[in-house]
């Protein structure tokens, strides 16, 4: 069977991680890693491991005879922003890891094949992949007024982008627990811890619900997306049932449903305390995987 | 031996034209975004317009309106506020005659659209908070906040998590960002003075000659006002307090006893101890739901190095599960949790439960 070739621009640790998985597709093959830096490990990792590696930036991509079917950013949403049209106008499908937010976005359990055909596709956030799911699993089964993610990484894993740009991620999170979540509002918070040994990411998911929601219905599709998130990613697990509180004052009059989960990563190339990390990069090649599906079914 | 009244450093006044004259320290009332913790985030607008008329009468500078948790706190993790916040500072900045209303923010839970809507309302003061290790996050802030004309203050929580020269360090972070001031945050009550002294000292001597240092205290091991008067000493020229503790876990450092230790020290304050201690009894101890003690919980959180903040929600946990509240603080201080983490005190109530109910079924 053969495979949609891809590159991988931006050799950080979320670059260099997406690498890892790609090696393992059978129906996408890694074949180049773009920086910018020439002490960059990350190119020196994927050189080793037979990639095309350039520290010429998109622009030497660009000028090459051949070009990749599928582009994963890995750089800051300022970049892509920037580039997103040429690689558009390549005929590039680009599979945005940054919060830039260009094309629609895709959770893989919720909906994973939607946008095979978008020629961008957005991945949120870290703490909207780990979250988005649960607040989809509540009101795929009763109607979500309101739902808030707390999301808490270890500072180790929260790289300067993210620093640099707190405000995009909780804008970009919360858009997506609406849009792709079913809330009818969203919020999102975001918690850098930096106790030593790293926490692993936890994420408490709170959604408001009627009073008279069927809870044990709510609880099992709890359960059934946690099954289905655990295909790409093993270790995301719930820490505990969920809990059904009020209506009280104290929350408005609304039912309180509170999530609470663990993502472990897989220790690809980030450690396993970086399950924020490694949710995206998984859930990155899922959708990647994907789109080459698709494709390749469209091209036989 | 320096004189007991010999302040490192007076307050350079570089915010300008107050109207107090000359005054060695400047001094915030923070019952209207501490004391928010305590209400449980209940102030209703009457209560806040009262408490900013007796505040501003006595001669308090800077009076802090806000969530508990900042701008955008009012949540499911947090606690949903009665009155909208920005509401609440609108009507302080319409009631003061001559204090600031200053705001606080987190970055992670309220955004730059929440510090423009601040202004926009009458704050004229952004305190901007991170936990000590991770004033990185605030660059983007301190950036707009002086962009739009807003005096600054920075805020470096669970400061005695970290050695002096960390918080130094994070403090460069901020003033270089565009910070005016940087406060040492004991936000657990856990400092005890040398502590407090040295992490001062550090912060001055990294940030003096360019930002006022400030120091912000609470009371779960009941040294406030000594931590804060050995913060001044080491050259802190701003600092926090509650009128009547009214803040998180067992309460910010008493501000009216502070002041009163102030006029006994010959530093000038601007603010009058009769009429701040009337505004304790007749205005603050009516809008409090119980007065803020040093009990079982509190003690825990200064013994133990928890985030004040999460007294009233571990109670709530331990209530509804059953477990122990103090046991619940316990374990928050292992796990090492920072402000913001309040949605693991649930998680840690179902482990306590879990654990009671093996035990009790061998």
């Amino acid at each position: 069977m053969s495979k949609l070739t891809a590159a991988i621009v931006g050799p950080g640790n979320i670059g260099t991680d997406l690498l890892y998985k790609l090696l393992r597709s059978d129906v996408v093959e890694p074949r180049w890693m773009i920086g910018v830096d020439p002490a960059s490990e990350g190119l020196r990792l994927a050189a080793d491991k037979g990639l095309e590696a350039s520290h010429e930036g998109v622009d030497w991509l660009l000028k090459q005879d051949e070009l990749p079917d599928l582009l994963f950013e890995a750089t800051s949403a300022y970049v892509h922003r920037e580039y997103a049209p040429r690689y558009a106008e390549a005929g590039i499908r680009a599979i945005d890891l940054t919060p830039a937010a260009v094309g629609p976005a895709v959770i893989p359990p919720v909906n994973g094949t939607a946008h095979v055909d978008a020629p961008n596709v957005n991945m949120i956030t870290c703490g909207g992949q780990a979250t988005i799911p649960m607040v989809n699993a509540v009101s795929r089964v009763t109607p979500v007024s309101y739902a808030e993610i707390v999301a808490s990484v270890s500072s180790r894993s929260a790289g300067p982008g993210t620093r640099a740009n707190i405000d995009e991620f909780t804008r970009t999170t919360s858009a997506g627990v609406e849009t792709i979540g079913g809330a009818e509002k969203g919020k999102a918070i975001i918690i850098l811890n930096p106790a030593e040994p790293p926490m692993i990411m936890r994420d408490t998911i709170f959604c408001a619900v009627d009073p008279d929601a069927d809870t044990d219905a709510i609880s099992e599709s709890v359960h059934a997306m946690e099954r289905s998130v655990q295909e790409y990613v093993p270790g995301y697990r719930l820490l505990q049932e969920p809990q059904y509180d009020g209506p009280s004052d104290f929350t408005r009059g609304m039912r309180r449903v509170s999530i609470f989960v663990e993502v472990e990563g897989a220790g690809d190339y980030l450690p396993p305390y970086s399950g924020n990390l490694d949710i995206m990069t998984a859930a990155a090649a899922q959708v990647g995987e994907n789109i080459a599906r698709h494709l390749m079914q469209k091209g036989s | 031996m320096s004189d007991i009244n010999d302040l490192t450093r007076t307050w350079s006044g570089i915010h300008g034209d107050e109207p107090w004259g000359t005054l060695d320290l400047r001094l915030t009332d923070t019952c209207l975004r501490d004391g928010s913790h305590h209400k449980r985030h209940q102030f209703t607008a009457q209560e806040v317009e009262d408490i900013v008329r007796a505040l501003d009468e006595s001669g308090i500078p800077v009076i802090e309106v806000t969530h508990g948790d900042g701008l955008g706190g009012s949540s499911f993790n947090y606690g949903f506020s009665r009155t909208p916040e920005q509401e609440l500072i609108t009507i302080a900045a319409k009631t003061a005659k001559r204090a600031k209303i200053a705001f606080l923010m987190l970055p992670g839970v309220g955004t730059k659209d929440d510090i423009r809507a601040a202004q926009d309302n009458g704050g004229q003061i952004c305190r901007i908070a991170t936990h000590c290790t991770e004033a990185d996050v605030s660059i983007q802030h301190f950036g707009l906040a002086r962009e739009l004309g807003l005096e600054t203050v920075g805020f470096l929580m669970m400061s005695h998590t970290q050695p002096p020269e960390v918080l130094a360090e994070q403090a460069r972070i901020m003033v270089d960002a565009g910070c005016q001031c940087v406060y040492v945050v004991d936000s657990a009550g856990a400092l005890i003075m040398e502590q407090t002294a040295d992490r001062v000292s550090a912060v001055v001597a990294e940030i003096g000659s360019q930002a006022d240092v400030g120091f912000h205290g609470h009371e779960n091991l009941g040294l406030g006002v000594a931590n804060t008067v050995i913060a001044a000493r080491a050259g802190a020229t701003q600092i926090d307090g509650s009128v009547r503790r009214f803040g998180a876990g067992a309460g910010n450092t008493p501000l009216e006893a502070f002041i009163g230790v102030c006029d006994k020290l010959g530093w000038t304050t601007g603010i009058d101890f009769l009429k701040i201690v009337d505004a304790s009894e007749d205005v603050i101890k009516p809008a409090m739901p119980e007065e803020c003690q040093l009990d079982r919980m509190t003690l825990m959180m200064g013994y133990a190095g928890v985030y004040s903040s999460f007294l009233k929600h571990a109670g709530n946990a331990a209530e509804r599960y059953g477990v122990s509240g103090a046991q619940i603080l316990l374990e928050a201080g292992r796990r090492s949790l920072i402000g913001g983490q309040e949605d693991q005190l649930v998680d840690i109530a179902l482990k306590l439960k879990a654990e009671q109910e093996a035990t009790a079924s061998v």
